[in-house]
């Protein structure tokens, strides 16, 4: 019995704390040291929400970079992130990956000259882990530089060169692995203006 | 394998036992001290809670007696969860509109944080408003975590006394695992998320409007609070559905490495606190050698099979060599900020660790690689392990591993000074063999009946691997899954009684071989005593752990991912 009552109030108090304090005392520490990060890492232009650093948005304008594959349901959905959760050996997966390499090669071939499968870098061709992962390896992002150079009649150098900024390295030069932010790199190109 | 890699790997077993040691030194402190924190306003706020909650702290506790105080605090608690669950539509702080959960997925989610296990059958962005995260899932994230590392002390409190028959008492052990430890820690990891990334505020989602004019939700909440203390109190369950790979919940190699460390770290520093408190270091170290020697070996098989990729990714003709811009590999749900080495860390350390946190998807894993996971879970996840629950785990690994060595040289067993006799071997054989038991029959039960092959999502030997996984998974505490793996009605209520019985027998059996050897004399030590600290000591424990549930597991581990590996 006694532990009964102890426990009941052992939770109310607990979750008082635990449950109430501390995450409060988090997000004011959040919102006045860290404000951008603490809502979402949010990108505004003239005002308005174009999306998030940590967002995938789907990018399929030949103008533009282009993310990884997604497995949300409707893809890139920020909403209800996924795995794709195909099996190793899962004929579906060989199907999803050579249908996902055919357009590849289909969009940057004309750009690339000379491009085969064996040139594709495998996250282009491959489901995130979270659906809405918002960088492709450099390896990817150079091979869709021509592209986006020839659509948008700009030096190859100018466009090499925004994707050499926006790739974000390693964490402190040691941490995980380089990878460009496909989100921040569209945006500084459409800055440059041109067609 | 990278040389980069390489020095990732190296450097997280540093930071681990540089930072692990000299914590594992104040936990000793926090377990041991009559008053801690000082002479006025710590204690005096911890009598407070004393009084509030009508318990009498100066008073130590038998092991049933402290068993019973655990289960009725953990059945009290999962009643509150399960009803926040259901009722979350008409609560306050639900700004996304939320409704209530369905009631078999609040029973198991219950169940499941209850026994700090945190497997999801649920997407928490799209099924949990911010009161169930904030102030029912992550507040269990703190409790179930507590619970495990106040057992814990009271088990080596028990192998370190001599003739009593009390352990401590439960409600001390829990206020000062929950205020001295995880709190701090909490606030300090979740600031560093903060700074990196992660969101932190009670704004609802936000809506963009794209570059290409679509308009995308963006999920957002008290998330980098309930992270932090996911991964520090080896909870392991997501604030979204992809968890630790979604980039609002781990946005940066940086936040990667923190996340890592925070997996484990205490489970690491309890070793060393362990070898204090029972006052010999060297078989604590002999104890944290034995993990990191399996742990490097998880990482050693893991790391070059998903680097090696699927034999569908080979196969298809694109490049997955590592260089030249990328990390190459397995990237089928992986993300490209963690790549190989560090995707293959995280998977080692959350299933060796009870974590079940993942930042990468294990059912996309090539079968070589994520039988390390396999395995790793089904040992009972003794390799540093869940807070708490990995090393009282470990103990009756080290049981049977004196006993062993007793019967080799024809002696008594002794572990620290206590004869080791029938009683001991008897709970320290329950402990270790009971789970692996379940897991494999559940399996087996789950593998022949229409409502269990439902969950499946891959055909074949694939799915029989996903089955396996979520009952291994869910009997050790862990929560990491092979994700397709569905929620059914009956899976759900499956996995229920997988997570009671796999937290509280070993839980039970722990307790009562620590009110055991408690009552115990010392024998000292002679010339025929076994060594339990040194290389032999090392080689001897780490055998006996795979001639017991390493053999168990070799049959199912067969006909699941070694098939799969060999068939293709």
């Amino acid at each position: 019995m006694r532990n009964i009552l102890s426990s009941v109030i052992a939770i109310v108090v607990i979750t008082a704390v635990f449950g109430f304090a501390y995450p409060l005392v988090m997000t004011a520490f959040g919102q006045v040291a860290f404000k951008s990060q603490a809502n979402g890492s949010l990108i505004k232009q003239n005002g308005k929400v174009v999306g998030s650093k940590l967002a995938a948005q789907g990018f399929t304008s030949p103008r533009y970079f282009h993310e990884r594959p997604s497995a949300t349901s409707p893809a890139y959905n920020a909403g209800a992130t996924t795995f794709a959760n195909l099996g190793p050996t899962n004929p579906i997966l060989a199907k999803n990956v050579a249908a996902a390499a055919a357009a590849v090669l289909k969009l940057e071939g004309p750009y690339n000259p000379g491009l085969t499968i064996h040139d594709i870098p495998v996250d282009a061709v491959t489901t995130s882990a979270s659906g809405i992962d918002p960088d492709i390896s450099p390896a990817y992002a150079a091979l869709q530089a021509h592209r986006v150079a020839a659509v948008r009649h700009l030096p190859l150098s100018t466009v090499t060169g925004l994707v050499d900024k926006y790739n974000h390295g390693r964490s402190w030069g040691f941490f995980g692995e380089p990878g460009v932010n496909v989100l921040e790199l569209n945006l500084a190109l459409d800055k440059l203006g041109g067609k | 394998m990278s040389g980069q890699g390489i020095a990732q790997i190296l450097f997280y077993v540093v930071a681990l036992i540089a930072l692990g040691y000299p914590l594992g030194l104040y936990m000793a402190r926090v377990y041991t001290s009559d008053r801690f924190g000082g002479r006025r306003l710590l204690p005096a706020i911890e009598n407070g809670f004393y009084k509030v909650v009508r318990a009498n702290a100066s008073q130590e506790q038998d092991w049933k007696s402290y068993g019973g105080t655990v289960l009725v605090f953990s059945f009290l608690f999962f009643l509150v969860l399960y009803a926040v669950q259901r009722i979350q539509g008409h609560l306050f702080l639900n700004p996304d509109h939320l409704k209530g959960v369905p009631a078999h997925i609040s029973l198991n989610t219950a169940a499941s944080f209850i026994t700090n296990t945190n497997w999801q059958y649920y997407g928490g962005e799209y099924t949990m408003s911010y009161l169930t995260q904030m102030a029912g899932l992550a507040v269990q994230n703190f409790v179930s975590a507590a619970v495990g590392m106040a057992v814990l002390a009271a088990v080596v409190r028990g192998i370190a006394r001599r003739s009593t028959g009390t352990l401590g008492n439960f409600w001390v052990d829990l206020y000062r695992s929950l205020v001295y430890i995880l709190l701090p820690l909490a606030a300090i990891v979740a600031a560093l998320l903060i700074w990196q990334g992660v969101p932190q505020t009670f704004d609802a989602h936000a809506t963009a409007h794209t570059l290409q004019g679509a308009t995308q939700t963006i999920t957002r909440g008290p998330a980098a609070s309930q992270i932090a203390i996911k991964q520090l109190g080896t909870n392991g369950g997501g604030y979204w559905n992809s968890n630790s790979a979604v980039p609002f919940e781990n946005p940066t190699g940086l936040s990667n490495f923190i996340e890592m460390l925070a997996i484990l770290l205490i489970p690491a520093g309890q070793v060393f606190m362990f070898g204090r408190m029972v006052l010999a270091r060297r078989h604590g170290i002999a104890v944290f050698a034995s993990m990191l020697v399996v742990f490097l070996l998880g990482v050693a098989i893991n790391l070059p099979s998903e680097q090696h990729g699927s034999q569908v990714l080979r196969n298809s003709g694109v490049n997955i060599t590592q260089g030249h811009g990328q990390s190459g590999g397995n990237m089928s749900d992986k993300e490209v900020r963690f790549g190989q080495a560090d995707s293959a860390v995280w998977s080692v350390a959350t299933t060796d660790a009870s974590n079940g946190s993942v930042n990468s998807g294990f059912d996309a894993q090539t079968p070589f690689g994520s039988s390390v996971q396999v395995v790793n879970l089904f040992l009972g996840e003794v390799i540093f392990g869940g807070v708490g629950s990995g090393l009282y785990g470990m103990f009756f690994y080290i049981v049977l591993a004196v006993f062993v060595a007793g019967l080799m040289v024809g002696r008594t067993p002794e572990w620290l000074g206590k004869k080791i006799e029938a009683r001991e071997i008897k709970y320290a054989a329950l402990g270790a063999l009971f789970v692996p038991t379940m897991v494999l029959t559940m399996t087996a039960v789950s593998i022949v009946t229409k409502s269990g092959l439902a969950s499946i999502y891959n055909s074949g030997v694939h799915g029989f691997t996903e089955t396996l996984y979520a009952y291994d998974s869910q009997s050790n505490n862990n929560g990491s899954a092979f994700a397709g793996f569905g929620a059914t009605s009956f899976s759900a209520s499956f996995g229920t009684v997988a997570l009671f019985f796999g937290r509280f027998v070993p839980l039970l059996a722990a307790l009562a071989l620590g009110g055991a050897l408690g009552k115990k004399k010392i024998v000292p030590a002679s010339a025929g005593t076994f060594r339990t600290d040194g290389a032999t000591f090392v080689v001897l424990l780490v055998g006996v752990i795979a001639l017991t549930a390493g053999l168990m597991i070799f049959p199912a581990l067969t006909l699941g991912p070694i098939v799969e590996g060999l068939m293709h």
